[in-house]
């Protein structure tokens, strides 16, 4: 029986070893050379620290916002850039700074509930209707393009129609047509993997359908799919501010960056400041969370899997 | 040899690939030197072989390292060839048929249109001369019916026929050296020795050299005459294909004996002990003049 | 053993039905190596994917061990039958670590002693249990091949189908693992079908074999006919010339069949 090694081994050398002890000791020396893929990327990590503090700013909100959002002060509406308002004053004296803070947070909620929502369901689905084909899939299929079919901003119209405006109300209409794209990425991947000699062998030693999909072919859908969802994390923030735009997502006096954009349009020419703030903060966020997508690719991507 | 010398000599080879963990060097001092013949590289995978065969036409990636003191074709120097003179060389007097021909063949194109095209291009002669040719071609590695098979696309002939159509494309231009990097290993056994019957048809009626590279030692001694052994990207031995059998070297020997034999009676079959000594012993023969 | 007989299958309808495997009936004893030998095209990985059940739709009659077998599979077939593949690179799942390729299927059949059977099969395979927590991109196609017979062994089957267990490795890799099936085979009493196309292998590791062409059997011959070269039917002679190596005479000769 050979002893176990003596010497103090570094954490590299324990993450780094070809001879893992244990399940535990495997997984964390994938996860680590991953992260290290991942930060050869430097405008993925650009990516990811944006939004790091998109979530830091989100959190800590009430201490870092020097202002009340929603507080109206009409002496000092319309003001430009000063020591005390850095991002100046919006048409009623709110200070735009803490605005622009504040609406962190129902921007980390709408793009949070939508992936909540859409991507479990998208996952299903697929992976569903790609295992077991014939009717099921057919069946699957044609709800899915029910769904695709719907424009977003339609969408919204008619549940704004019916439920009366709100964020919750966009966000389940975003949500129900983000989960499509999802459902058929899953679909193709499943019906690539399903033929494998590996989910033959598991099949031959009796693994029901339920199992095979939850622990052999989801995880292998996974890496797509995390990294369509969060390229989708852009578009999903344009379209919340789109219906914010219309005035069919977060209501006034909300401070959500869309609604702000189309407050802010009637002064855009002397008083650019109102439109021009919020509408970077969407730009600077869809952008990290694009970078962030396209790093999180490279690393997941089963094509480069060695 | 011919009168005018060897058609290909590769002297001190080697050639290297950058990896996260540090160079690896896939090929190290491989000399060898070929004629009129037909000479096959033998080896198992990671051996080298495929990478020394490629290495002549200049087909590996751009940041793999070669080096070499020579490689020459017809006393030409390759070496300082441009990319533009290698392009003249490649498919015109050197050409390479590789394992699958659902890889080489563009799927879009009707047979026939490709192997014309490749005339064309070479040879700068009109269509209707280059349909001829192919013809001709497809006849001459045994296909019954050429003009149904020109007409037809790549996935709807067999995988035998489909190598014996690019050897077919292969050979037009006349070539004078071919470079086969497992044509027949996809194939079913006997397919394979039919393909080979019209390659070794081919090469002797037009006076070609052949270099054969295959993981499969048996068809190699009984193809070939004769047999380079790599191993760990380094020569192990060179020799006739008739004395293969009789050979002392403990590599090859140890490869032969791990075959299990139709006709073979033993028990259990030899296993190879692998030798790190092989890997730095210099076995190289010295060059056949 | 295993009793299969007059198995029928055909692929598609109409004009493009392929009428896969014809009549094809053999039988196995208990303990016993039988090979099925053939081209491309012979159906004989077809018929193994019928005896395990990959394949639903076929005719005929399937036995194992005196039990007629239908066309679904229950978990006690499986502690039966199991089979290995041919493919070393498809066969494990990329992203699970041997020692959860191999817990698997005893979680799926009801083993607690799961720790205990692991050790002990990786050892009967030969690899130590520094390949337990590895994940399959880091073995070599020989070692990923023995952890695919550990795979088919845990579950301590008497029946193990082989499909062309070692024509994706090296020829010295080759034959560890053919010693490897052949010892297993002697300390369990394994019964064994085995698919090749190499005439060389199935003659090391069958006593008999069908040889097979396009769904039919053409001959059944035994080890001891293979190696004095009797063989009735044209095509096994032809395929046992071709496996010889290059015979330009021969060739001539061949014929298509």
């Amino acid at each position: 029986m050979i002893d176990k090694m003596t010497t103090p081994v570094t954490l590299k050398q324990w993450l780094l070893t070809d001879t893992p002890d244990s399940a535990f000791q495997a997984a964390s020396g994938r996860a680590y050379l991953g992260t290290l893929e991942f930060l050869k990327n430097r405008l993925a990590v650009i990516g990811l620290i944006i939004i790091a503090a998109l979530v830091l700013i989100a959190v800590f909100a009430p201490q870092i916002a020097p202002f009340d959002p929603i507080l109206t002060n009409l002496s000092q509406r319309l003001q430009p850039f000063s020591a005390e308002h850095i991002f100046g004053t919006d048409e009623v004296g709110r200070d735009i700074f803490s605005r622009v803070i504040w609406g962190s947070r129902l921007t980390l909620y709408v793009i949070g509930l939508v992936a909540i929502i859409a991507a479990p369901v998208g996952i299903v689905v697929g992976t569903v209707a790609g295992y077991f084909g014939g009717f099921i899939d057919t069946v699957l299929m044609r709800i899915t393009d029910i769904f695709l079919a719907f424009p977003k901003l339609i969408l919204a119209l008619a549940f704004v129609a019916a439920l009366g405006p709100g964020i919750e109300n966009a966000i389940i209409a975003i949500a129900i047509t983000s989960w499509p794209p999802y459902a058929r990425i899953a679909r193709g991947e499943t019906i690539t993997i399903r033929n494998s000699d590996f989910v033959r062998a598991i099949q031959l030693q009796g693994a029901g359908p339920i199992r095979i999909i939850i622990r052999h072919i989801m995880p292998l859908c996974l890496s797509s799919l995390i990294v369509r969802v969060t390229l989708d994390m852009a578009g999903i923030i344009i379209t919340a501010a789109g219906l914010g735009f219309l005035g069919l997502g977060a209501q006034p006096p909300s401070p959500e960056w869309g609604a702000m954009t189309s407050s802010g349009r009637a002064y855009i020419l002397d008083h650019w400041w109102l439109i021009t703030m919020p509408g970077m903060a969407i730009f600077v966020v869809s952008l990290a969370f694009n970078l962030l997508g396209d790093g999180l690719r490279e690393v997941l991507d089963p094509k480069s899997d060695n | 040899m011919t009168e005018t010398g060897p058609l290909l000599t590769v002297r001190n080879l080697n050639i290297t690939f950058p990896s996260p963990k540090g160079d690896v060097q896939a090929v190290k001092n491989v000399s060898f030197s070929l004629g009129k013949e037909k000479v096959g590289i033998v080896g198992e995978s990671g051996s080298g072989k495929s990478v020394t065969g490629r290495s002549i036409l200049r087909l590996l990636p751009p940041y793999a390292k070669i080096s070499a003191a020579e490689i020459s074709f017809q006393g030409r120097d390759l070496l300082a060839y441009s990319e533009k003179e290698m392009r003249q060389i490649r498919g015109n007097e050197i050409s390479m048929v590789m394992q699958d021909p659902k890889y080489s063949l563009n799927p879009v194109r009707t047979i026939g249109e490709q192997i014309s095209e490749a005339y064309i291009v070479h040879s700068k002669v009109s269509k209707t001369v280059a349909r001829e040719q192919t013809l001709k071609m497809l006849t001459a590695v045994r296909i019954r019916n050429p003009e149904q098979v020109y007409r037809l696309y790549p996935h709807q002939v067999s995988g035998g026929m489909g190598q014996r159509i690019m050897i077919a494309m292969m050979l037009i231009p006349d070539p004078s050296l071919l470079i086969a990097d497992e044509p027949t290993s996809a194939l079913d056994v006997t397919v394979q020795l039919q393909v080979l019957a019209i390659l070794d048809d081919l090469v002797s009626q037009r006076g070609m050299g052949l270099v054969f590279i295959s993981h499969d030692l048996e068809l190699v001694a009984s193809f070939c005459d004769r047999v380079i052994i790599m191993y760990g990207g380094r020569i192990m031995e060179m020799i006739d294909a008739d004395q293969l059998y009789k050979s002392t070297h403990p590599y090859t020997r140890g490869l032969l004996n791990c075959l299990p034999r139709i006709d073979g009676k033993n028990r259990r079959l030899a296993t190879l002990k692998r030798d790190e000594a092989w890997l730095d012993a210099d076995f190289s023969a010295p060059l056949a003049e | 053993m295993l009793n299969v007989s007059k198995l029928n299958i055909t692929f598609g309808h109409g004009a493009e039905a392929n009428h896969a495997l014809k009549d094809v009936s053999f039988s196995v004893k208990r303990g016993e190596s039988f090979g099925l030998v053939g081209e491309s095209g012979s159906g004989k990985s077809t018929v193994l994917n019928c005896i395990s059940g990959l394949l639903h739709h076929w005719s005929g009659s399937i036995e194992i061990d005196g039990e007629t077998v239908g066309k679904k599979r229950d978990l006690a077939f499986y502690r039966k039958v199991q089979l290995v593949f041919q493919d070393p690179y498809g066969s494990l799942h990329p992203r699970h670590t041997i020692d959860r390729a191999l817990k698997e299927p005893l979680a799926i059949h009801g083993f607690s002693d799961a720790n205990q059977r692991v050790e002990k099969v990786l050892t009967e395979v030969d690899l130590g249990p520094q390949f337990r927590f590895r994940y399959p991109h880091q073995l070599s196609g020989g070692q990923r091949q023995r952890v695919a017979v550990a795979r088919a062994l845990i579950l301590e089957p008497e029946i193990i189908l082989l499909d062309e267990p070692t024509s994706a490795l090296d020829v010295s890799i080759q034959a560890e693992v053919l010693n490897l099936l052949q010892d297993i085979r002697k300390e369990r009493n394994l019964t064994y079908v085995m698919v090749s196309h190499d005439l060389a292998v199935v003659s090391y590791m069958c006593e008999r074999c069908a040889v097979m062409s396009q769904g039919a059997i053409v001959e059944m011959i035994s080890t001891e006919q293979l190696q004095t070269g009797e063989l009735k039917e044209d095509y096994t002679r032809q395929l046992f010339i071709a496996s010889k190596g290059y015979d330009r005479a021969a060739i001539d000769q061949f014929q298509d069949f």
